[in-house]
């Protein structure tokens, strides 16, 4: 039988997310860039462009590229991962593009490539969401036209328990009905750019786990607007 | 460090003053040709490793990580401990990386950290034993790349320096054979006295200098990196750029990398005791 | 409908600036209904009903009748090829050198690493179209280039160049600030022209303090004395 009251690991609300930070500028050569973490996993981004795109017969001579790549450090985690892309960074790389696009107003830039490169400097669980959160930053930080700022955060069932901001120890879960991880990205409308899910659950759980996250990145969106008007240090 | 083109590039009219300058004996930040900018140093900036630390000298900034294994020696040395160092230039750092597997500047970067450490024998292989034959521990240095603005070697080697000093070992469990990395003991990687401080001396025209801002390092016309100890033992050096150079330039740039390592090494003293 | 001037702050993509049905989307912003909202991140200003965000980052968008400042890639036959730091590069065709060109020794006139003044004469889908010919554009000869974002350009200029007057004046230096960021500073001596970029640099930091015409006099009266 599982407990009553599910008790996070780190003692946290069922739908408390974990300390965040954000800043921008933190790559001076890049045309935008910033870090975002929710506690332990820390993300930072930095974008390039829009400039002309190579190779050419990749070009689109409709709208601007989006091109995301994703990658984590060697030493971000536990056992060392070895240098060099793999099919999980390519997917999430390509996740990352589909999270940031439906905002992003490149119409104008044809033929040109807007490059987010997103390293993940330490990891404790939902990489892929801090990763977004500060891909999101730096695009906007670059100047790029966005209809709306995006915020990712990822929900989990723990058990039969719904939680806000999964840590490790929870993406590990396996008692029960284990852990499914579901991270989601959604704009501050309340449009929805991205959702993935791995686990068990139900559609009522899931309806559940969307409202919850669409509270989630209401919170998300806040330390993001924070980040952007901090960077400016005065206007009088 | 260069692979695309980009506007920044030095132009031959900025060449041209920095050239001048530097005849004066000055620089545009102000520094004189022996002179590093501001070295700023944080450790244990990425908990999953077993060390790690930042540095920026100047805007240029880079982070390294050590991750510590346990796996079978190489047949030529059965009770030494492993070392490998892998560094990448990335493309967040600068609009002239590009994402793909490492060039040749990131490798070579990788190789000069290496060669400095190991040749220094810095870190004492034969304690990183645990089975002769069977079982020894292996060091990573893992260099990024943040934000290039000249002078990555140098900065490189300051951080795998400050990574291995304040490096932990992960409790190893024999009998299951299992490196357990969630759990920190408190013992540290067993470290010569003899510490090499890399010092990468360039050449503009007829002047010699050291720490490059981008914009100076982009018309070099050689460079030296030298990995040695302060009190003047010298255990890597190595040229790179294609052109060619005197003696008294070589001895000139010998003189400025010792006076330069004990400058570096008062700077960062505190994060090697 | 409020009758009150909206207060200058930042805001990100997505934010409303303001509700109503009075105002008037300008660059940067959107109509939605009765909002006007962000699609850039930038400092939003109103006047006249008329609300706009001034960008604060972001690429130079080249303008036909800009005056840049570039540097030579590439030579052709017809011509040269001059990155002017946007996306798309800049081309400028031999016809528009004012003098004769020896279709040889193109590099005698412009080599490649040379910067250059120019002035954008056309934007098209197959690029930038350069020309020399007019007063004040050419081959630059001595001084450093330094480079800042493109939106601060008109903040560095100030109205009706007093910015960039006062800074020529208490240098005693040219200056020729290029619309697409990258300036020109040529002086007496390698003092004057490092002392231009710092003050240069000063103004970009403080971009929107009022009243920034008096912080850089007294910026100069504190930082001329101090050169070595």
């Amino acid at each position: 039988m599982p407990t009553k009251q599910f008790k996070r690991s780190d003692g946290r609300k069922l739908d408390g997310i974990r300390a965040m930070e954000a800043k921008v500028g933190v790559v001076p050569n890049a045309n935008g860039s910033a870090m975002f973490s929710f506690g332990d996993t820390i993300a930072i981004a930095a974008v390039y462009g829009p400039r002309k795109m190579h190779p050419q017969h990749k070009q689109d001579p409709e709208k601007g590229t989006l091109r995301c790549n994703y990658s984590m450090l060697s030493f971000s985690v536990s056992d060392r991962i070895r240098p060099g892309p793999n099919r999980r960074s390519t997917e999430i790389s390509k996740i990352t593009e589909w999270a940031l696009e439906p905002v992003l107003m490149i119409k104008k830039y044809p033929n040109m490539a807007i490059d987010v490169h997103i390293n993940i400097l330490q990891a404790n669980a939902s990489t892929r969401c801090a990763g977004i959160n500060a891909a999101a930053l730096a695009l906007a930080h670059a100047g790029i036209p966005m209809r709306d700022m995006v915020s990712s955060v990822s929900i989990g069932k723990i058990d039969k328990q719904l939680v806000v901001d999964l840590n490790k120890d929870e993406e590990d879960w396996e008692d029960g009905e284990g852990s499914t991880d579901i991270p989601i990205t959604m704009t501050s409308h309340d449009g929805l750019t991205h959702i993935q899910l791995d686990g068990r659950i139900t559609s009522k759980e899931l309806k559940e786990a969307i409202e919850l996250a669409r509270k989630a990145t209401k919170e998300i969106y806040e330390v993001q607007k924070k980040a952007l008007k901090d960077s400016v240090k005065e206007i009088k | 460090m260069s692979g695309i083109k980009d506007i920044m590039e030095t132009s031959n009219l900025t060449e041209k003053r920095i050239k001048e300058y530097l005849a004066e004996g000055k620089r545009f930040d102000g520094r004189k040709p022996g002179e590093f900018r501001e070295i700023s140093i944080e450790t244990g900036v990425s908990k999953k490793a077993e060390g790690s630390a930042r540095v920026k000298i100047g805007k240029t900034e880079v982070i390294v990580g050590i991750k510590l294994d346990v796996s079978e020696p190489y047949p030529d040395s059965l009770d030494k401990g492993k070392l490998m160092v892998t560094s990448e230039l990335l493309p967040l750092s600068s609009p002239r990386f590009e994402s793909g597997p490492p060039r040749f500047p990131a490798i070579e970067l990788g190789r000069l950290i290496d060669r400095a450490i190991r040749e220094s024998k810095f870190i004492q292989f034969e304690k990183l034993c645990i089975k002769k034959g069977e079982k020894v521990w292996a060091v990573f240095i893992d260099i990024y790349s943040i934000n290039d603005d000249g002078n990555l070697i140098d900065a490189a080697g300051i951080g795998a320096l400050v990574a291995l000093k304040t490096a932990k070992f992960p409790k190893y469990d024999e009998k299951n054979e299992k490196v357990l990395h969630e759990e920190l003991t408190t013992k540290k990687i067993p470290l010569s006295k003899e510490i090499p401080i890399m010092v990468t001396v360039h050449k503009i025209g007829d002047n010699i200098l050291v720490d490059p801002t981008l914009e100076e390092e982009d018309i070099n016309e050689v460079r030296i990196t030298i990995g040695g100890t302060t009190d003047g033992t010298i255990f890597s050096m190595q040229k790179g750029n294609p052109k060619e150079i005197s003696i008294e330039d070589i001895y000139k740039i010998l003189d400025l990398a010792e006076k330069t390592r004990k400058k570096v090494f008062l700077n960062i003293e505190k994060f090697l005791k | 409908m409020t009758k009150e001037k909206i207060e200058r702050r930042i805001v990100i993509p997505g934010e409303v600036i303001v509700k109503g049905e009075n105002y008037l989307p300008g660059e940067g912003t959107e109509k939605k209904g009765d909002e006007i909202i962000t699609i850039r991140y930038g400092l939003a200003e109103e006047s006249n009903r008329l609300v706009k965000v001034i960008a604060l980052s972001g690429i130079y968008e080249p303008r036909r009748g800009n005056m840049v400042i570039g540097k030579v890639e590439n030579i052709t036959f017809y011509g040269w090829n001059i990155n002017i730091d946007s996306p798309e590069g800049g081309f400028l065709p031999i016809q528009e050198v004012p003098k004769y060109v020896d279709k040889d020794r193109l590099n005698e006139i412009l080599d490649i690493g040379d910067m250059v003044v120019a002035k954008i004469i056309g934007v098209t889908s197959r690029g930038i179209d350069l020309t020399i010919k007019s007063r004040g554009l050419g081959k630059i000869d001595e001084g450093i280039i330094i480079k800042i974002n493109s939106n601060k350009v008109p903040r560095v200029i100030g109205k009706e160049g007093s910015m960039i007057n006062l800074i020529k004046k208490e240098s005693d230096c040219n200056i020729t600030v290029g619309q697409n960021g990258l300036i020109w500073i040529k002086g007496n001596k390698i003092e004057d022209e490092l002392l231009v970029k710092k003050a240069i640099m000063f103004v970009n930091e403080k971009s929107f303090t009022s009243g920034l015409t008096d912080e850089v006099k007294k910026w100069f009266e504190k930082n001329k004395g101090e050169k070595k």
